[in-house]
């Protein structure tokens, strides 16, 4: 198992992260531009946060109201409580639909719970369907981004990859790239047995799903094949049609700058007898994996997120540090908390401390989620056990100090005198001091 | 005159003694009585930070006699202000009394540019420092405290001060505390950014409010042997 730190020493030198920057600069700035035509912005990130904390406080009830509501629209509601259960209900779900191609549009919770591996271990064929998953699929890496899986790739790396793996001539003109992508994609698309999508929003009390898309590949996954498979966070509930549009007018604004998404998809039940298209049935499927356990805890807020991805965008160590550094399929700020609070402390126990506190994340979070005051409060946690990072341990010794002023008075005096006769800079120190001055001087002689 | 106490703060008395000196000569020109309460240490933000809660109670119970008293404490750091200010009441919510107290000095911290320009309503200290400069706005101290405006009203009156825009000026500089030396190559990673940043802007010195990121972006510039200096908000206040 690798450390945040020796996967960030090789994400800061990753050729790949001038790609992630402009990447990044582009969704920023198309973000701020949005939000400064759209006066009623800060009123709108009120509701929707009030909003989240309305499912949140009741959200069995809202679990039992979407379930009620899902049924009566002739659809049916799995719960997962993990990984493991998600990805059994998921394979008996499509156990008799070998043959046919198992497509998906882009979804944070089958990343989640690993779904791909496990339904090709099976002998599935599954295929992405997002440009950007899609290509990340054929890199057989994971996402970088939240909401921009393939973020840090440029045309000429994503024109080799499509010549390698697809037998086309290598081409690096984005539109011609995405054709070949297109073309390749609807003969799978009409063949498919099974689509699976993520859900951005269920709505309680309708019981539709929905998904919020820019290429139109979730709509063809949710309606070509005969079984539409939605995967849902137990959490991504809202009451009703009226607080959906509430969370529609930050979440494209907070993503893409975008005032509407291209495709947002109402999903109200499957086809019905009368009607020519759409699947035959549709399958929630709710996945708890230690979600419901963060209620009531310090950590609730963070179930509050809508995966704009704008924490990201906006956080200076996701920027340079890069998505693959996380380790962990939720990248940025909002990983950094996630992560632990979900996967545990063992494995992610070092994310909290991958910031610098700097409060960007929580200055663009359309639900105003306070990431940095969690950071702290996991730093808190990972302390509390042997995980502390070593050089952390440091600061024991450095309050110990400054708990006694006299002995601290005659640090502060001697440092003094020794800034008397050092040199003008110090240049390597050991120790804990190798952090410092391995990328920078120290300043001493007075 | 206005009494006031100087928190000086852990780095500033470490490594930029000169800044107490500046900004005691800046409260005085602004009409203060300055005391530099004698016990003072650090404001706890290093063990926050890390997440060691019992020292930074530790340190912060301490922080209350050390800040005991009704005139109010300047902190030439918008950081360390931020923890006075935001965290340390936090600390005390099991115990009514400590909180009561720490709800007293926190009401009573301010960070320097806003002491003078919020609270004592001077912008002109009479400085003078014939230099082009780029002013870093500190994250807590922008994000949590509101500050930018203030030092931008002081800079503008001084003397022969040519200010130039940063084109990123609310980026972070990558020091973090802890993090720039627990994960060195992502801090170094992120200043590269911002000394680029700096380096286009033609500047001649970095101004800043936090001895701290200032400490960071020094060791950077001359790690990269780079012409540009940085200075304390308060040293070019009291210079003439």
């Amino acid at each position: 198992m690798t450390t945040y730190r020796e996967r960030s020493q090789v994400g800061v030198v990753d050729p790949r992260i001038a790609a992630l920057q402009r990447g990044t600069d582009r969704f920023r700035s198309h973000r701020a531009e949005a939000v400064s035509d759209f006066a009623e912005m800060d009123e709108m990130r009120d509701r929707a946060r009030a909003i989240r904390h309305r499912v949140l406080a009741d959200l069995s009830g809202y679990v039992e109201q979407f379930t009620g509501s899902v049924e009566r629209v002739g659809g049916r509601v799995h719960r997962a409580a993990d990984s493991e259960e998600a990805r059994k209900i998921i394979s008996e779900l499509v156990a008799d639909r070998i043959g046919a191609p198992i497509i998906k549009s882009k979804s944070m919770a089958t990343e989640e719970i690993g779904l791909n591996h496990h339904l090709e271990a099976l002998g599935h064929e599954v295929v992405e369907t997002d440009l950007g998953e899609f290509i990340i699929q054929l890199a057989a890496e994971p996402p970088v981004h939240i909401i921009a899986p393939a973020l840090d790739r440029t045309r000429h790396e994503i024109g080799q990859l499509f010549s390698d793996h697809l037998g086309v001539p290598f081409t690096s003109v984005p539109t011609e790239l995405n054709q070949i992508a297109r073309l390749h994609l609807r003969e799978i698309f009409l063949r498919a047995g099974v689509g699976i999508t993520g859900v951005n929003f269920g709505v309680a009390a309708t019981g539709s799903v929905v998904t919020v898309t820019n290429e139109g590949n979730g709509r063809l996954t949710s309606t070509t094949p005969s079984l539409h498979i939605a995967v849902m966070g137990i959490e991504r509930l809202v009451p009703d049609l009226a607080d959906l549009e509430v969370m529609l007018e930050v979440l494209a604004r907070s993503a893409t700058g975008q005032r509407l998404s291209v495709y947002t998809n109402i999903i109200t039940g499957p086809r019905r007898v009368d009607e020519p298209d759409g699947p035959d049935a549709l399958e929630v499927v709710i996945l708890d994996n230690r979600r419901t356990s963060l209620l009531g805890t310090e950590l609730e807020e963070v179930l509050g997120c809508i995966r704009c991805g704008a924490c990201l965008n906006a956080c200076p160590v996701y920027r340079h540090a890069g998505g693959r550094s996380y380790g962990s399929v939720y990248p940025g700020p909002i990983g950094a908390v996630l992560s632990p609070a979900l996967f545990g402390f063992e494995q992610f126990g070092d994310l909290p401390y991958a910031s610098t506190l700097c409060g960007a994340c929580l200055e663009v979070c359309p639900i105003r989620i306070d990431l940095p005051r969690m950071l702290l409060y996991l730093r808190q946690q990972t302390a509390a056990t042997h995980l502390l990072p070593s050089v952390a341990r440091g600061v024991r010794y450095f309050t110990a100090l400054g708990t006694r002023p006299a002995l601290w008075r005659g640090g502060v005096r001697l440092a003094s005198a020794l800034r008397r006769i050092g040199p003008r800079w110090i240049t390597r120190m050991p120790g804990p001091g190798r952090g410092w001055t391995s990328t920078r001087d120290l300043p001493w002689r007075r | 005159m206005v009494d006031v106490s100087l928190f000086t703060t852990c780095l500033v008395q470490g490594l930029y003694p000169q800044v107490i000196e500046a900004t005691v000569e800046v409260l005085s020109r602004a009409g203060c009585q300055v005391r530099i309460p004698k016990a003072q240490t650090c404001c706890g933000q290093a063990p926050f930070n890390t997440g060691l809660l019992e020292e930074t109670r530790r340190l912060a119970t301490k922080i209350l006699d050390d800040l005991e008293g009704s005139e109010p404490i300047v902190v030439p750091s918008g950081s360390c202000a931020d923890m006075l200010t935001h965290h340390l009441p936090h600390l005390f919510e099991d115990s009514p009394e400590l909180q009561r107290r720490a709800l007293a000095v926190s009401q009573r911290v301010t960070e320097l540019s806003s002491f003078l320009v919020d609270q004592l309503g001077v912008t002109d200290l009479g400085a003078r420092f014939d230099a082009t400069v780029a002013f870093h706005n500190s994250c807590h101290g922008m994000r949590n405290l509101g500050l930018g405006p203030q030092a931008a009203a002081l800079l503008a009156k001084v003397d022969s001060l040519r200010l130039v825009k940063l084109s990123r000026p609310e980026e972070c500089c990558g020091f973090g505390g802890l993090f720039a030396v627990e994960l060195p190559e992502v801090s170094a990673a992120i200043m590269a950014s911002k000394l680029a940043d700096v380096e286009a802007s033609g500047a001649q010195y970095v101004v800043g409010g936090d001895a701290s990121c200032l400490l960071h972006l020094a060791g950077g510039l001359h790690r990269r042997q780079s012409a540009v200096e940085v200075k304390h908000l308060a040293e070019v206040l009291a210079s003439r």
